[in-house]
């Protein structure tokens, strides 16, 4: 009943449209020539940039490209099939491609179909919002064997991206899965493989990602991290719901428990930090019913750091994660806790891996890129030359997201994020740096539009995308589904011009 | 129509939150996190809600009488905008801080509508008096609040603040009004 109640008044709250500027809320500058602005990337930080570049200046035309023909960056692809709550920021996010003075420009790929010279080219701001679609990496042997996945993969698979719907993960062969890694995407990937299988048939997981893992054999699910429970980079409502899950048991060691004055320190200045801890403290002296013989488990692993990947006695498929023990040590530039080898090993069979130590964003040809934190070089979105002191700006051309701070932060980070973007565009056109008098050149969407179709690159507009929606939602309905994704890109693209 | 239907809206989910909150005492963490659980596995629409909300309307509708008392039935409170500039706006008891500011216009986020899994709705409670009238936030909205912008000692999510009697005259700033990154050069950790 309170679950009924909770939705009504979600429900009630949905009624009312929040206050979008539509296109009625007026271009009065009739005289003043458009300022034309491209967003490469149609994730959260895409879509808050476009929001406000739009609310900011009534002479705005925002056009969004992104290389899927599905808008949403991570909102479709990366968040949980279980959070369904997460997502309701599509909503506004379709507003915001309603808007008159926006345009959606699906299945164009920077870097492919257009390149960054030729948007630059024809746009007075363009704002790169394309996100992180790479992974750090760990540099260990063995790391190219056969059940090792990054955990990016394995999210794209179960959330039916299209560039990762035929990963097929192994996980029939094996009772145990090792993630590396105890952020929330870690959580996130170990609470799929362990949540029960009825539960996950009613959200929008890829069908055969479904099927995948209503036959998986794993039973086991080891959370390991290179520090101990005070710096778990997860959050306490990812972390408050997989301690909850129905049928599965928690093991944390007690001994893993024990803080430091450092840890104290620590947890004394972050409320977050605090916060988880004393979750896991909960969950570690919780007495778990134990009657039940079909639970599973999971298992938090800490202070521990991957050294090496052994095969299984078939020689190609990952058998084991050799772990060496660590201690943490005050790094003396930083101060912050670093996790140190102690020189004691010890193996940990397994048939799956999934690493989950961060995303990395890639490079396109043309842009000043930080190799070793894979972030764009910028001063508060404004793109710069490079890292050093005496960097130039790089006029016109802007960076918000994952690509502007690295791989960090909820959908919520995006938005302050764009803000501080869009507050420097604003004022760089104030100061007319962005639209000289003599900038004839720069036509915006007739421009894209004339370099697309000499191209032959075929675009989806954001009423493509409506069609994919429309098809997906009722394919869903029929499974008691909220959508069943279309995961191909062949099946997209049908789907979109039908 | 539409106040009415909020106001019945959010005083079932104040009474939903009791419910939790008992729940909370008096059961193991088991049954708390299954309710959690289950809340993230519910499609958004179900027939539950439709057939709850029909019942609803009928009883919202019936006895005119206390249509006009609760007309009456108002509270002032004022935003901050991040500008400083100030609105006050008149709140129906029953009604979240959330649906009332966009009803008027104000420019507060609500990315999740409203079901806690966002922090966009983030809100400074302006004198801790005010604050204190509240009750206190959940588990579930404290975990959100860990990630809000800005948090502060008083901060509460706009969408679980209820207009009540006693909150008469309170103040909310919307959190860029205190602290700007692109301003005074504060970085948000990215939690
Ligand atoms: C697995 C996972 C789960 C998450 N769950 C949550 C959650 O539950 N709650 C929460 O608040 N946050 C969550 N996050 C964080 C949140 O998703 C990110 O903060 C946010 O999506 C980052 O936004 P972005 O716009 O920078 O990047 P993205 O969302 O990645 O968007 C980038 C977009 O650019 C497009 N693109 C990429 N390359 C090109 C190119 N060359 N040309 C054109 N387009 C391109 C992509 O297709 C994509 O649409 C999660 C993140 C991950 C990885
Ligand atoms: N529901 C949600 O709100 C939600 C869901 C998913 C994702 N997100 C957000 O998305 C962002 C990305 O999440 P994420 O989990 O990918 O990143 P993350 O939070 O940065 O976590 C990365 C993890 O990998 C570990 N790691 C990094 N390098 C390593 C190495 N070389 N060896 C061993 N371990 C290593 C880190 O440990 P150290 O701390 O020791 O470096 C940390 O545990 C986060 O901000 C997250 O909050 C949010
Ligand atoms: S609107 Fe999302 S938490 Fe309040």
């Amino acid at each position: 009943m309170a679950r009924a109640l909770r939705l009504l008044s979600r429900t009630v709250v949905r009624l009312r449209p929040l206050p979008v500027q539509g296109p009625t809320r007026g271009f009065s500058a009739s005289v003043q020539e458009p300022f034309h602005v491209c967003v490469v990337g149609s994730g959260p930080a895409g879509f808050y940039t476009a929001d406000r570049m739009l609310k900011g200046h009534e002479g705005a035309q925002v056009d969004i490209i992104d290389r899927l023909p599905t808008p949403f960056g991570l909102v479709r692809s990366g968040v949980a099939p279980d959070h369904p709550e997460t997502k309701i920021v599509v909503n506004q996010f379709s507003r915001v491609a309603a808007n008159g003075r926006c345009s959606f420009f699906g299945n164009v790929t920077l870097g492919r179909d257009v390149s960054l010279s030729e948007l630059r080219e024809t746009y007075h701001a363009v704002v790169l919002a394309y996100g992180a679609e790479s992974d750090r990496s760990l540099g260990i042997p063995g790391e190219d064997l056969k059940g090792i996945h990054s955990a990016r993969e394995f999210v794209w698979w179960y959330n039916g991206h299209p560039d990762m719907c035929d990963l097929s993960p192994d996980l029939k062969n094996t009772q145990s899965a090792v993630v590396l890694g105890q952020g929330n995407v870690a959580l996130d990937v170990a609470r799929i493989l362990l949540r029960c299988k009825t539960e996950l048939a009613t959200t929008d997981i890829a069908d055969y990602a479904l099927d995948a893992l209503c036959g998986s054999t794993i039973r086991k699910v080891y959370l390991v991290g290179r520090r101990g429970p005070v710096q778990a980079a997860c959050t306490a409502k990812e972390l408050r719901e997989i301690l909850g899950l129905k049928n599965v048991r928690v093991c944390i060691k007690e001994a893993d428990l024990a803080t430091s004055p450092a840890d104290e320190e620590e947890m004394r200045s972050s409320r977050i930090q605090r916060r988880v801890y004393e979750l896991l403290s909960k969950a570690a002296s919780a007495h778990r019913d134990n009657s039940c013989n079909d639970q599973k488990e999971l298992h938090f692993v800490f202070f521990r750091r991957p050294t090496r990947f052994t095969p299984s006695e078939n020689g190609s498929t990952v058998g084991a994660v050799e772990l060496e023990k660590t201690a943490l040590k005050v790094d003396e530039v930083t101060r912050k806790q670093v996790a140190v080898g102690t020189g004691e090993f010890e193996d940990l069979k397994c048939g799956l891996v999934l690493k989950s130590i961060g995303y990395k964003s890639l490079p396109v040809q043309g842009l000043p890129f930080d190799k070793i934190r894979g972030v764009v070089p910028n001063l508060r979105g404004r793109v710069m030359s490079s890292e050093s002191e005496t960097a130039t700006v790089e006029t016109g051309l802007y960076v918000v997201g994952w690509l502007k701070r690295g791989p960090t932060g909820i959908v919520a980070t995006n938005l302050h994020c764009a803000e501080e973007t869009v507050a420097s565009i604003l004022e760089d056109d104030r100061k007319g740096v962005l639209r000289a008098p003599s900038d004839s050149k720069k036509h915006g969407r007739t421009g894209l539009v004339e370099i697309l179709e000499q191209k032959n690159v075929h675009f989806v507009p954001f009423s493509g995308w409506e069609k994919i929606d429309s098809k997906e939602k009722m394919a869903g309905q029929l499974r008691n589904k909220p959508r069943e994704k279309i995961t191909t890109w062949d099946g997209l693209q049908k789907a979109a011009n039908e | 129509m539409f106040s009415r239907i909020s106001q019945l809206g959010a005083r079932l989910l104040r009474e939903a939150k009791a419910e939790t909150r008992a729940g909370n005492l008096l059961s193991s963490r088991g049954s708390l996190y299954q309710g959690h659980v289950s809340q993230h596995l519910t499609p958004v629409v179900t027939p539950t809600v439709q057939s709850s909300r029909n019942v609803l309307f009928s009883t919202a509708t019936s006895g005119d009488k206390d249509e006009s008392s609760q007309e009456k039935e108002k509270i002032s409170v004022t935003f901050v905008n991040k500008d400083g500039s100030e609105k006050t706006i008149s709140v129906p008891i029953g009604m979240s801080m959330l649906e009332a500011a966009h009803e008027n216009d104000i420019e507060l986020e609500g990315a999740c509508e409203g079901s806690l899994a966002c922090s966009t709705c983030h809100v400074i409670v302006m004198d801790v008096n005010d604050y204190n009238k509240l009750e206190d936030p959940t588990d579930e909205e404290n975990d959100m609040l860990d990630l809000a912008f800005g948090l502060t000692e008083t901060s509460r999510l706009g969408c679980q603040v209820i207009a009540k009697p006693e909150l008469d005259g309170m103040r909310l700033a919307l959190p860029a009004a205190t602290r700007n990154f692109a301003v005074d050069g504060y970085v948000p950790k990215p939690h």
